[in-house]
């Protein structure tokens, strides 16, 4: 092989690419495509377009609690049967890839119309990944409009969408098991009402554990937060934007919801569940009292799915020293900034979002509309779940509404499941959380 | 030089048609390996040299725009956030425990199916099965078996009398870590029990029957003789296990959502967090950019560890 290898140089015959040479070319294409790319932030367009009106567009939505994949379908063909020029391309995913599926796909333009949370307007809004469409916001909406619903897509007096789910947790209860252990369905009026019952339903051996949360390191425990916050007068900011949680009614919140845990009277499973594992802890007959979206109600009393069916009641959240206010889980359908195709998407927003289609499907989630809950073909609809929806819909608490808000849910999610799993006290958790928090609300 | 002159003229040009053919060649090559090349450096170069330069900055959207230049600030933010060393300790420990386990188990498993056994072939397809699932069917799958309140395991303990009270097997953060190793070596011990069968079957047996003429017992012929020969194969599923291990994901996004109390963050579960969830495609690079160089620190001191004969058998 050597002598070969010597005298290979004289023999080669034309320009060999060596491996170096190879190597430099690939590099130099690389860096070449590097430097083509414009800005350090994401590639893709700059800004959206009104477009023609016309053509397809894209949806993203969620596939979960309120309306379903079905009556969002049926929603989008009607729309299509009115506007044939538009055709609607819809992707439905889990709410907890909603957020991040939207942030990836924002700079490619991907989605025309994207379901936004209420958590979400000062940070989609500031980034400029919804649009602001305030100026197309007829002014007779806001009092149409439940105030809910009108605060759901809004920020620095911005409109970034059209509230299209109304929703907030209930508590619902299994009246047979209550009845098994002479409680006093009254009581579910009030959180001490509601942990006395517990204690006696316990006692009584109807439900081991007659408490059941969706406490995972999740938004969904914020939700439940928010509500017992809420009820125990607590505030999560001042009136200076620092963190207030930590302080009064957010600490009594966050006791009572270990001492529930450190009494037996919640399952200890809540620490691990979604609102999808509380309903079917709850279906299955094995909490008698839960807190949870609207849509739990139609699901717990459907005798395919739950073997509670005809004794589901629902309730206003209960009242605590401070009031009962329901957490504000509404959502809107917003335009994407970077849509070209936006008169498109305005009006499939405008569409979905109109009286007479949420008035139809009201049966899945309710509408945002006011008068809404005054026809009686609402009504009819689920005339228990509206009769509660009137009282709670118009007390609602809102998560902060500040464009960290992510980052700060996730460090409050982290010290909250500290403290319920009993690693730190509620005073101190929430002193943590607070620290953090404060720093990532100037940064 | 000296033999240039006496080369005759059908010498000269038969050279000089292979010069030719050889320019032709050549260029047909480098046709051929472009499009390589480009993926290569498409897919690998290009986001490393772009995550680097966004790790210089401070991007806080997904948009293009200009954003402030940070220099090396959020490399140094990365040091002075106290969560980072908390989801360092859950990757190392996750690796670390996870590739052991997958290797032993890997290396028993892999001896059981190479010993002469009854419908071998089954077996052997059936220890695939793991590996053929999806990580996000493998994490939703193991999430049921240990939920506390209708989970298969706690359900299996009570009915073996091993236990009637319901376990939280996620409820707390170092338990929830080692339920998510077990669902994890659940599923990849497969990929080590082929690569270790594999080279199993290269071990001639008349190695073992020398072996056992020598006195050699079952333990010292595995330790003497199967282990050093092995050693190919398990440097080589060391590379790829510790390096995916390194990377995990996927399975805590569906377990655990990186909970209970962030005890089952990992680096790239907490970059994905901070990049895509709270928006700091900066920080988030620096992050990502971390990653990179500790798993091609990793792959450099396997290669080097592969590159010594003793281990590998590779001079």
């Amino acid at each position: 092989m050597e002598p070969n290898a010597a005298t290979q140089p004289s023999d080669r015959v034309g320009p060999t690419p060596t491996r170096r040479a190879v190597l430099a070319t690939g590099g130099g294409l690389g860096m070449a495509m590097f430097l083509a790319a414009c800005g350090v932030g994401g590639g893709g367009s700059a800004g959206g377009g009104a477009g023609s009106g016309k053509g397809s567009i894209r949806v993203l939505v969620m596939k979960q609690a309120g309306y379903s994949e079905d009556d969002i379908r049926k929603m989008t063909s009607s729309f299509q049967g009115a506007n044939p020029d538009i055709t609607v391309t819809l992707d439905l995913v889990a709410y907890e890839a909603l957020h991040d599926k939207t942030v990836a796909a924002a700079p490619a333009g991907t989605y025309d119309v994207v379901l936004i949370d209420v958590i979400w307007p000062a940070e989609f809004g500031t980034k400029r990944i919804v649009a602001d469409v305030s100026s197309k916001w007829p002014a007779s909406w806001k009092q149409q409009m439940l105030g809910g619903a009108v605060a759901t897509p809004q920020y620095a007096s911005h409109f970034y969408g059209v509230p299209w789910i109304l929703d907030t947790k209930y508590l619902f209860f299994n009246t047979a098991h209550l009845a098994k252990a002479k409680v006093d369905p009254a009581q579910m009026d009030t959180w001490d009402g509601v942990l006395s019952a517990a204690r006696t339903l316990k006692a009584s051996g109807v439900t081991k554990y007659p408490l059941v949360w969706s406490w995972q390191q999740a938004e969904a425990l914020i939700c439940d937060y928010a509500t017992l916050l809420g009820a125990f007068g607590g505030k999560f900011l001042d009136a200076a934007g620092k963190p207030a949680f930590n302080q009064g009614g957010g600490v009594q919140a966050l006791e009572f919801m270990h001492q529930s845990i450190v009494d037996g009277v919640s399952n200890p499973t809540s620490t691990q569940s979604l609102e999808e594992d509380v309903r079917r802890v709850f279906s299955a007959g094995q909490a008698s009292m839960a807190l949870n979206w609207t849509y739990m109600y139609g699901m717990a009393n459907d005798p395919k799915q739950s073997q509670v069916s005809g004794h589901v009641e629902i309730g206003q959240t209960p009242s605590g020293p401070g009031g009962r206010p329901g957490v504000n889980g509404s959502m809107a359908l917003a335009v994407s900034a970077n849509s070209q195709k936006q008169a498109a998407a305005w009006k499939y927003v405008t569409y979905l979002t109109s009286q007479p289609v949420q008035d139809k499907y009201a049966v899945s989630s309710l509408p945002v509309w006011k008068s809404s809950y005054e026809d009686p073909a609402v009504i009819k609809t689920n005339p228990a779940v509206v009769a509660q929806a009137k009282k709670q819909l118009a007390d609602l608490i809102l998560r902060p509404q500040v464009k960290n808000y992510n980052a700060i849910s996730q460090v409050l999610q982290t010290e909250i499941q500290n403290a319920l799993l009993g690693k730190k006290a509620a005073q101190q958790a929430l002193n943590d959380a607070a620290d953090r928090a404060s720093t990532l609300l100037v940064s | 030089m000296s033999s240039a002159p006496a080369q005759t003229a059908p010498a000269k040009k038969a050279r000089r048609r292979l010069r030719v053919g050889g320019k032709g060649e050549a260029r047909f090559a480098f046709m051929l390996l472009l499009p390589a090349a480009l993926v290569v450096f498409g897919v690998v170069l290009y986001p490393v040299a772009r995550t680097f330069v966004v790790s210089l900055f401070n991007v806080d959207s997904p948009l293009p725009g200009s954003y402030p230049f940070v220099g090396i600030s959020n490399y140094t933010r990365v040091f002075h956030d106290p969560s980072f060393y908390a989801v360092v300790g859950h990757t190392f420990y996750f690796t670390l425990v996870s590739t052991g386990a997958e290797l032993v188990l890997g290396i028993a498993v892999a001896l059981l199916l190479n010993a002469p056994l009854r419908a071998r072939w089954f077996w052997r397809s059936l220890v695939v099965l793991p590996w053929a699932l999806p990580t996000i069917v493998n994490g939703a799958l193991w999430r049921w078996i240990y939920n506390g309140q209708y989970g298969a395991l706690n359900g299996l303990l009570a009915v073996l009398h091993v236990s009637s009270t319901p376990q939280q097997w996620l409820g707390s953060p170092f338990l929830a870590l080692n339920m998510v190793i077990v669902a994890d070596v659940w599923k990849n011990t497969s990929i080590v029990v082929f690569f270790i069968l594999a080279g199993l079957q290269t071990i001639s047996p008349d190695l073992y029957e020398a072996a056992r003429i020598d006195g050699a017992g079952a333990w010292a012929a595995f330790r003497k003789l199967t282990l050093p020969l092995l050693a190919p194969s398990i440097a080589v599923v060391l590379v790829l296990r510790t390096i995916e291990a390194f990377k995990v994901f996927d399975i805590i996004y569906v377990m655990t959502g990186g909970g209970p109390a962030s005890g089952t963050q990992t680096v790239a579960f907490y970059t994905y967090l901070q990049a895509f969830s709270n928006q700091l495609f900066g920080y988030g690079a620096a992050l990502a950019y971390l990653i990179v160089l500790s798993v091609f620190a990793l792959a450099m001191v396997y290669l080097r560890i592969l590159r010594q004969g003793q281990m590998a058998g590779v001079q």
